[in-house]
């Protein structure tokens, strides 16, 4: 768990980062999302201690960071960046083991880790381990970016902007591959970005900031249906709001019985993916694979606003 | 592979004629007049070759740890404050004409090599110096903050990426002091450092021109070898680095 509070940094008498209080449960994953300029960046970056804060308090796991050397608290917080920073003059396998190494980790258990790690993130380890990160696809690096933030196993994980620099193909399947990473290993997620769909899509709570407060902590659902501000709903896009709702749910999550004609979908699509085949196939419902009916009536209800199921 | 060829070419004739500088003869004998020897015999040319290149590798030894350390240092946020200083310091070191500082430093230090070792060893430090601070200021920026994110210490950053990423640019400024550090110590040789000044200095002193140019020829090819071996330096240290 990580407790922030009463967070504030001034440059001057400016404040970029002003008062803001936040707690994320243990494997709860939050998007800090807002403007450039917002302090999103300044926030992440005051949890492990890069910048320092001018006033206020971050616990994590109940130990005041304050109280550890910074770069002893950062071994012990992941971090991935935009553009992945991983060192040239080392090899992916190398890359993957600074944390570890720092840390002291002796030689068979840093191999075996980052064999793990190069597993889990689908790169083959005889293929990869002892490659260059220039060698690699731009999906590939960010890849590695994040198996080394992940290397010491971290409790927690910061993320600044991870995919802003990857094409829309590649973000997409970044995106799901960190969902399926993040749910197995349970590691707490706070990520930077501007991208209110990445936030969606991965969040399980959505941090609003703006000028260097925070306006509003909340599951995706209510920042749409319940914005606390003008401002916070025009960050959460009003005209794409009703298809930001439905990227929200499944098609299982909405599936009544019934029968209808054309090539069935399969019960993990997106609502906003079904009513796109909807419109498209210019049917009124389609079939489900496994049995039931998703209707463009019970698509529009919950692009609306109804809560499915 | 041309230049290969003919870099090689050059250190097998330079070998050959330090081996045996008589068989050189016949080639230089056009130059002499009224029966002037053709090889300059009074020190070995060997000698003199291996002691100008001892002078030139200390000079630039203490140039390298001297200008790459400021560098360091004023790239440091402790440090930043001295780079005024250290700019001053060095292009100071490289204003001032050898052949001055050798005058002043005969008084204080006495004939002999030393005076050419601190002239060498001033003349060496600004490009050192300056290079080592392009190479520490224009690391790429998302590796210095993954460096620092992942809990790096400032003496860790320093060593495992900093300076191994910054070390093709500060070798191509060792590379630039060692090459004018070879062709200066010559005149070291006008206040008794052992040098293949000598060489040269004789012929003048003598009007012998076959002199001046066996000391100039060794003094060129040496440079062109070292050059080379620097580049070469160069070339791993970057690939390496993974430029």
């Amino acid at each position: 768990m990580i407790e922030i509070e009463h967070l504030t940094r001034r440059y001057g008498p400016r404040a970029v980062v002003d008062d803001v209080s936040l707690t994320v449960q243990q494997g709860e994953i939050v998007a800090l999302v807002g403007t450039s300029g917002s302090g999103k960046t300044t926030l992440l970056r005051m949890i492990n201690r890069l910048i320092e804060p001018s006033s206020g308090r971050v616990r994590i796991g109940g130990t005041d960071t304050a109280t550890l050397p910074p770069h002893q608290l950062r071994r012990r917080i992941g971090y991935a960046i935009q553009g992945h920073g991983l060192f040239p003059h080392r090899s992916v396998a190398q890359n993957i083991a600074t944390v570890p190494r720092l840390l002291g980790w002796d030689r068979a258990r840093i191999e075996a880790r980052v064999d793990e790690l190069l597993d889990l993130f689908q790169l083959p380890p005889a293929e990869f381990r002892n490659r260059r990160p220039q060698e690699l696809s731009g999906g590939q690096q960010q890849r590695v970016g994040v198996a080394r933030a992940l290397a010491a196993r971290p409790e927690l994980l910061l993320m600044d902007e991870p995919f802003g620099a990857l094409d829309p193909v590649i973000r997409a399947q970044a995106q799901q591959d960190l969902r399926r990473i993040q749910r197995e290993l349970g590691t707490t997620l706070l990520l930077v970005t501007h991208d209110m769909t990445e936030a969606m899509f991965l969040a399980h709570r959505i941090a609003v900031m703006d000028h260097g407060r925070l306006l509003q902590c909340a599951p995706a659902r209510e920042i749409l249906t319940r914005p606390a501000s003008p401002l916070v709903q025009a960050l959460a896009g009003e005209t794409a709001r009703p298809f930001h709702l439905l990227s929200l749910s499944q098609v299982a999550d909405l599936a009544q019985p019934g029968h209808a004609e054309g090539p069935p979908i399969t019960p993990d699509t997106s609502l906003r993916d079904a009513l796109a085949q909807c419109l498209w196939s210019g049917r009124d419902a389609l079939p489900v694979k496994g049995g039931g009916v998703v209707t463009l009536a019970a698509l529009r209800r919950a692009a609306a606003g109804a809560v499915p199921r | 592979m041309t230049g290969r060829v003919a870099l090689a070419a050059a250190a097998l004739l330079l070998a050959a004629f330090l081996i045996s500088p008589d068989s050189f003869a016949p080639l230089l004998e056009p130059l002499t007049r009224r029966g002037a020897p053709a090889i300059y015999t009074q020190t070995s040319l060997w000698s003199l070759t291996v002691s100008h290149l001892a002078l030139v590798a200390g000079a630039v030894a203490a140039s390298a740890v001297i200008a790459v350390g400021l560098g360091v240092l004023v790239t440091r946020d402790s440090g930043r404050d001295f780079l005024p200083l250290a700019r001053m310091v060095t292009a100071v070191g490289q204003t001032l004409p050898p052949v001055a500082v050798l005058a002043l430093a005969v008084p204080v230090l006495g004939f002999g090599d030393w005076p050419t070792l601190l002239a060498l060893f001033l003349y060496g430090l600004l490009p050192i110096f300056e290079n080592t601070l392009a190479g520490l200021t224009t690391l790429p920026p998302q590796v210095v903050e993954a460096a620092r994110g992942m809990g790096m210490t400032p003496a860790q950053r320093l060593w495992r990426v900093e300076l191994p990423l910054a070390l093709p640019v500060i070798l191509s400024g060792v590379r630039l002091s060692a090459v004018i550090a070879l062709s200066t110590a010559a005149i070291g040789s006008t206040v008794a450092a052992h040098t293949l000044g000598e060489v040269i200095i004789a012929g003048l002193l003598s009007s012998n021109t076959a002199f001046v140019v066996q000391g100039g020829a060794v003094i060129a090819t040496l440079a062109l070898l070292i050059d080379a071996g620097f580049r070469a330096a160069e070339a791993a240290a970057r690939s390496r680095a993974g430029g």
